[in-house]
């Protein structure tokens, strides 16, 4: 079980609710594969860089999670049919990377309450 | 008295400024593609990576941080092309 990290953008044409009940459909989705979410993070409405479907501003959500490479591809698969989701890049993390994963998160939660989507 | 030579314009011998990694000096294991005021300072200012031989970073990092940079412009925090620092 690798784990990995998924980061994807939602269309801002979705109200608030609407976008954290897309998310929660995925963590369903993904725990039903049998991956285990290590965090979830989001990132609310964010301006991008570049305007992407003709839309400039998208939810930006967070998924860190243990998965086998079968799941992840069943993921991307989910990912890649929904229309709502305008982009998603997932990384396989190593040690380095959960080691910054981490002692983000602590920095994060030191701050502000961790968003539990 | 033989090295009393004045020159008419100084000469200037630029001082050689020791180029160094910044990731080995200080220690950074990981470069995240998420925070970009981080990636940004390896940018010029059209948005473009920076050369080794002006950031000083050996190979090892410079490919991480091509790697960081190129996942951060497919995500759309960086832009691939504009003018950011301006």
């Amino acid at each position: 079980m690798t784990s990995y990290e998924t980061v994807f953008i939602l269309t801002p044409v979705l109200s608030e609710d609407q976008a954290k009940e897309a998310v929660k459909k995925y963590e369903s989705e993904i725990k039903s594969f049998g991956a285990k979410i290590k965090h979830s993070e989001s990132w609310g409405l964010k301006k991008m860089a570049y305007p992407i479907q003709k839309k400039s501003t998208g939810f930006y959500f967070l998924f860190e999670f243990e998965a086998t490479n079968t799941t992840v591809a069943d993921f991307e698969v989910l990912l890649k049919r929904d229309e709502r989701i305008l982009r998603f890049l997932t990384v396989k993390m190593n040690e380095d990377h959960l080691e910054y994963a981490e002692t983000r998160r602590n920095k994060k939660s030191g701050k502000a309450a961790p968003a539990e989507a | 008295m033989a090295n009393d030579i004045r020159y008419l314009t100084p000469i200037n011998i630029d001082i050689k400024k020791e180029k160094y990694c910044r990731f080995k000096k200080s220690g950074i294991k990981f470069i995240d593609y998420k925070d970009p005021d981080f990636l940004l300072k390896l940018l010029n200012e059209q948005g473009k990576i920076l050369p080794r031989r002006i950031t000083g970073t050996s190979a090892k990092y410079q490919s991480r941080v091509n790697k960081a940079i190129k996942r951060a412009r497919h995500l759309a925090i960086l832009p691939y092309v504009g003018d950011m620092l301006k």
